[in-house]
């Protein structure tokens, strides 16, 4: 046991520094609202105050920082999307995060894993080609290879699937990496809180006031705030927001499950995927195996987890890693997705001036934080679309400009 | 919700059901935005919704009312509620 730690538990008093101070009371006016303190929230509070020198915001949390779905994601960030715009997107992202311990001087335990997409059939074959090659012209990493270099990288792994679905080969994109969420939200928290933004927790928001088509405050479980500009970072909790507003959007909120095995020894180096299979596993610096699946069938407004989750995903998962069967489930949650059609997010102005969306983050919202916090930022200090999320603005359902991101959505939905 | 309570057949595990989605009635004679809106809009917020669900091993759609805070099946709807017709 470290010294320090003994010390520390047979002192009668614990005066350790609160990594966030208590809050204080609301104040009658903001010059921004930021509703949602996860990670996207305390990106956006972090480069508000860092880059526009925006500091008289308030992040507004019905719960507590980075407890909704930046605490439940399986924290895997990477940029071989398909579109053009999406790359360009998620690649800016991924750079953000590589310097991030270094912004916060926290320890956000980035570990650059590799990426594997499996490929079961001809058709993913094809997929996988079409996205290395999008890639590839954008500068990105990410490439197509066989059965033999998959054998070499990932010895452990049943190539044939029992027979039952053999992998021919994958999309392999080297910077693939994980993080720490909870890390990263409280490093945006820290690095917001020291240059100004008040952040209050378990503080809810009830209404949106709004004078003609211009937001004017926000009513909230401790009292009103004046406000000009209120941005909504809930994710999930995002139709709850829009219908205070009266504003229809084309999301809908599926759970999304997940769970960790007990923790063994490290011996998975890298972050396995299969699209057909409906699977993903990464080993966190803990030992345990992280592993996710698709979304559930139907839309539910509900952190509830399943067996019929576990059952499915481990059926799949003991066909590609046999020796799993051997291994106990320790933990499964879930979290409320807020998917799109076209799998892509909605972000930036809408037509209520002064209101802000940055939401569909369905199941690809953890490895945009640091880029959707710099770019909602930027949206929110001009008061118009930063360049990188023009294509994911609301209008583009009405423009019928869709995105089409579907086909580099980690598993098949 | 792991079981359907079906007035027509009975009750069924819920993994022989397809989750179709939100039920919808087209605008038929609208403008554009009104039907991108139809298209691609949903209800969203935690409520009462009401759905199709296709039941595989016998072929046959239903209706359902369902609180999606709650994961509760309120009431099956006759089809009849959410017939309309196709202009000529």
């Amino acid at each position: 046991m470290p010294w320090r730690l003994l010390k520390y538990g047979l002192k009668s008093s614990h005066n350790e520094p609160r990594f966030f101070p208590e809050a204080k009371p609301l104040k009658s006016h903001y010059d921004v609202v930021i509703i949602g303190g996860g990670g996207h929230g305390m990106a956006c509070a972090y480069y508000l105050a860092k880059e526009h020198g925006i500091t008289n915001v308030a992040v507004l949390e019905q719960g507590y920082i980075g407890g909704g779905n930046t605490g439940r994601n399986t924290t895997i960030v990477r940029s071989n999307y398909l579109t053009p715009e999406g790359v360009k997107f998620y690649d800016t992202s991924l750079n953000l995060f590589e310097d991030l311990a270094d912004d916060f001087d926290l320890n956000i335990f980035y570990s650059t894993r590799g990426h594997f997409t499996l490929a079961h059939t001809d058709s993913a074959m094809r997929t996988m080609r079409w996205r290395a090659e999008v890639n590839k012209h954008h500068g990105i990493e990410s490439e197509v290879v066989d059965r033999d270099f998959i054998a070499k990288e990932v010895p452990y792994m049943d190539l044939d699937c029992a027979g039952t679905h053999p992998v021919m080969g994958a999309l392999y994109h080297a910077p693939g990496a994980v993080a720490r969420h909870d890390a990263v939200a409280w490093g945006y928290a820290r690095g917001a809180y020291n240059r100004g933004v008040e952040i209050h927790q378990k503080t809810r928001v009830t209404s949106i006031r709004t004078q003609g088509d211009k937001v004017t405050g926000v009513e909230t479980d401790r009292g009103f705030i004046s406000c000009n500009k209120v941005v909504s970072m809930v994710a999930g909790s995002t139709p709850r927001i829009t219908s205070m507003l009266g504003l229809e959007t084309p999301i809908e909120i599926f759970p999304l499950q997940a769970c960790v095995s007990e923790p063994v020894k490290p011996f998975m180096d890298t972050i396995v995927v299969s699209g057909s299979l409906h699977v993903y596993v990464s080993q966190s610096s803990r030992g345990e195996m992280v592993m996710g699946a698709s979304v559930d069938p139907s839309v539910l407004h509900s952190t509830r987890s399943s067996f019929n989750f576990v059952e499915g995903l481990t059926d799949q998962m003991i066909d590609l890693f046999p020796f799993m069967s051997r291994m106990k489930v320790m933990r499964q949650w879930a979290g409320m997705s807020d998917i799109t059609p076209d799998f892509a997010p909605i972000m930036g102005k809408t037509p209520i001036d002064g209101f802000y969306l940055d939401a569909g983050w369905g199941t690809w919202g953890f490895k945009a934080t640091p880029v959707s916090g710099k770019t909602m930022a930027w949206t929110l200090a001009n008061d118009r679309n930063h360049e990188l999320i023009e294509p994911f603005r609301l209008s583009r359902f009405t423009d019928f400009e869709l995105v089409g991101e579907k086909g580099a959505a980690s598993v098949g939905h | 919700m792991k079981v359907f309570d079906c007035p027509v057949i009975g009750p069924r595990p819920i993994s022989e059901f397809d989750y179709i989605g939100e039920v919808r009635r087209p605008p038929m004679d609208a403008d554009e935005p009104t039907w991108a809106a139809y298209v691609f809009n949903r209800q969203g917020a935690p409520g009462l919704l009401r759905e199709w669900w296709y039941h595989r091993p016998t072929g046959r759609w239903y209706v359902m009312e369902r609180d999606t805070l709650k994961d509760e099946v309120v009431r099956f709807i006759d089809l009849e509620e959410v017939r309309y017709d196709i202009p000529a």
